[in-house]
């Protein structure tokens, strides 16, 4: 059937930020399709610089609203590393803490309030309040506890107050952290039921595999997502954090503008999926029972199923969330007086976001002021992957009707939870 | 009572803003009943061109977003800013200390020059259009956001604090954050936060902008008698675009 197909999706709906989707083909051929980024670029790494590292959290938490405690968790590392700072062990175990509870609140954002409107043929959460009020409840209630779960440790729910290089400007009580340990565990028949919502569901995500490299965090004996070093799907080698440029060697393709990363292919892929191939044999025993019931395992390659790996995440969190509280609350909380010198040196931070892994580097001056920053984002390093997915399954599904063309590749974007505003290295691309 | 139909749009920020709005739960139904949200495209699919509210989220940091702005302006009775880096330009306002130029070199290098990537220095959305009401806060405070929006519906004026973090740092009995050798924005900022950061342990940096006619007297004593100096507080106001608005 000659058939002309003429897709242009400016800024993509239920994505945080802005991006575009172009697509053109005629008789069934693609002649191009395109994954374009319009957000404004907002300069963090040159607005650092002169700014002093007790600073430097409280400015790059503002990079991105829905991953602030770990942009801010990034940063602090970046600067401990570079000053030579170690902090305790309860100061580790309650940033873990308080960094599952970002995962949870922006995967069940993500797969409760963005992407669950497309499974249900439905355009945004609002009209499933109606049709579906016992599953908005029921996400209403765990994206309330990944949020209260930041505010007790972080002190508020978006950009946190207490988090600074050294430790806590202030502890979470005791009394508190049970509150939020009832919370957590009054949370698993919820997630439970969540799953089993979306396993009914599971048949809409679209049948797609596409071999990929997936690059990730590992090291220590759990499922990590704050320590480690850089592993991949491709190579058994393991890269510290400190050379993550060797990683993502970014790089501008000759037909467009874009900043892309690579390391064995042309593109790689971050996020809950990438963390699921690299550490799924460390997921806790429930975390591991909801993956099993989705058929998902290690070496899956269907970038939808990402929104599923999120699933399993949640489950993972308060898992292991639950026994760092449990070490903590045994050991009791104790005081610790911050007080951090200032001095001259360069570092790395990288932690995972919920959208994948993030890499922040600092170099400070004797004072302890920021000469030079360079941050390198998930969604940044997805960019090129949703470019080579596009490509492989465009011609793949060309003979549907456009709105459903438009509809599988929103939700491919959609299913990578792109968060756009953290486009510090993002450049726009023009074209078409 | 008709619905007031609301428009909900992102400029340069993080969006935490509008994440603020989703962490209000279930509220959001209450509000639900008294707007209608026509465009909101981090929660929507449906997009529409007739509104009655426009919320803006973020900074106006390019030629084309500031065309934007004015074309919303022009459609909406009442526009509201959103947030700080809408309100008095955020975080977005540091990158005015510096060339232009130099901003964009050092973060894209040999591409700096690429036309898309033109900026220039960053504005609040007031600083280009009319706005009727701010939501102040670096994240809003979404009690304040659901008071505001509640107020409108009814007709009514919102009420802003006019007075400093201060005095609701009091009201938690809070030791004050230059007793232990910081410098902190609480007495020249505007209130309505709860004083979130000094009960948190840490200093304000001023994130809900200055006070109407802050006392840069009595704040000049502040820093006197606790041994700052005024570039000690400059370097703080510069975190929020404080600084150039004085």
């Amino acid at each position: 059937m000659a058939k002309t197909v003429d897709i242009s999706v400016h800024h993509v709906t239920r994505v945080e930020g802005h991006g575009n989707i172009r697509l053109r083909a005629s008789d069934g051929k693609v002649e191009k399709v395109e994954w374009q980024v319009p957000e404004a670029p907002r300069f963090f790494e040159a607005m650092v610089r002169g700014r002093s590292f007790e600073d430097i959290q409280t400015i790059v938490s503002r990079i991105c609203g829905i991953c602030s405690v770990t942009h801010s968790l990034a940063s602090i590392k970046g600067v401990e590393d570079a000053m030579g700072i170690k902090v305790s062990k309860q100061t580790d175990k309650l940033r873990i803490l308080c960094h599952y509870g970002e995962q949870m609140e922006s995967h069940i954002l993500h797969v409760g309030y963005l992407v669950a409107p497309d499974l249900l043929g439905q355009k945004s959460v609002i009209p499933l309040v109606a049709s579906h009020p016992d599953v908005v409840k029921t996400i209403i209630r765990l994206h309330r506890l990944g949020n209260t779960w930041m505010e007790i440790i972080g002190g508020r729910m978006t950009h946190p107050v207490t988090l600074k290089p050294g430790g806590f400007s202030m502890l979470p009580t005791e009394e508190k952290l049970r509150e939020l340990k009832t919370m957590m565990e009054n949370a698993v028949p919820d997630l439970k039921t969540l799953a089993e919502v979306l396993l009914s569901l599971a048949d809409k995500l679209p049948d797609f595999d596409r071999e990929t490299e997936y690059i990730a965090l590992t090291g220590p004996d759990y499922y990590t997502f704050y320590h480690g070093d850089i592993a991949s799907t491709d190579t058994d080698e393991i890269v510290p954090v400190q050379e993550f440029e060797r990683v993502a060697n970014e790089y501008v393709v000759p037909q467009s503008t874009a900043k892309w990363t690579k390391w064995h292919r042309d593109s790689y892929a971050v996020g809950a999926l990438a963390r699921f191939n690299v550490n799924a044999d460390k997921l806790m025993p429930l975390a591991a029972e909801i993956a099993t019931s989705f058929g998902l395992k290690k070496g899956a390659c269907n970038p939808y199923l990402n929104n599923i790996a999120q699933v399993v995440e949640c489950v993972q969190v308060i898992e292991h969330g639950l026994q760092l509280l449990d070490e903590l609350l045994t050991a009791g909380i104790k005081p610790e007086p911050v007080k951090v010198e200032p001095k001259a040196g360069e570092g790395v931070g990288s932690v995972e976001a919920p959208r994948g892994i993030l890499f922040h580097r600092y170099a400070f001056d004797d004072k302890g002021m920021c000469t030079r920053a360079n941050i390198c984002i998930p969604t940044g390093q997805n960019h090129a992957n949703i470019q080579k997915d596009f490509e492989a399954f465009a011609p793949q599904i060309i003979d549907r009707p456009q709105e459903e063309i438009t509809l599988l590749l929103e939700m491919l974007v959609r299913s990578y939870d792109p968060c756009i505003s953290c486009s510090t290295h993002y450049l726009n691309v023009e074209f078409v | 009572m008709a619905k007031l139909k609301t428009a909900v749009f992102d400029f340069a920020c993080c969006e935490g803003c509008q994440l603020q709005i989703y962490n209000m739960e279930e509220e959001i139904l209450d509000l639900l009943s008294l707007v209608e949200p026509v465009v909101w495209r981090e929660a929507m699919s449906d997009q529409s061109e007739d509104y009655d509210v426009a919320i803006i989220e973020g900074s106006i940091t390019r030629r084309e977003d500031e065309k934007r702005v004015k074309e919303i302006r022009a459609k909406a009775k009442i526009l509201i800013a959103l947030g700080a880096c809408a309100t008095i330009g955020g975080v977005n306002k540091i990158k005015n200390i510096f060339d232009m130029d130099d901003v964009k070199e050092c973060v894209y290098g040999n591409d700096a020059r690429r036309p898309h990537l033109n900026t220039y220095p960053t504005k609040s959305v007031g600083e280009v259009v009319k706005v009727d009401y701010n939501v102040h806060g670096c994240p809003i405070n979404a009690e304040e956001f659901a008071t505001i929006i509640r107020c409108l519906a009814m007709g009514k004026v919102p009420k802003i604090p006019e007075y400093s973090v201060c005095v609701e740092c009091k009201m938690k009995e809070n030791v004050c954050r230059f007793e232990y050798g910081e410098i902190c924005l609480g007495p020249i900022t505007r209130a309505g936060c709860g004083a979130k950061c000094p009960s948190n342990g840490t200093w304000c940096f001023g994130c809900r902008g200055l006070v109407d006619n802050p006392n840069v007297n009595a704040a000049k004593d502040v820093m006197d008698q606790y041994g700052k100096t005024i570039d000690d507080l400059n370097g703080k106001l510069v975190l929020f675009g404080n600084k150039q608005e004085q």
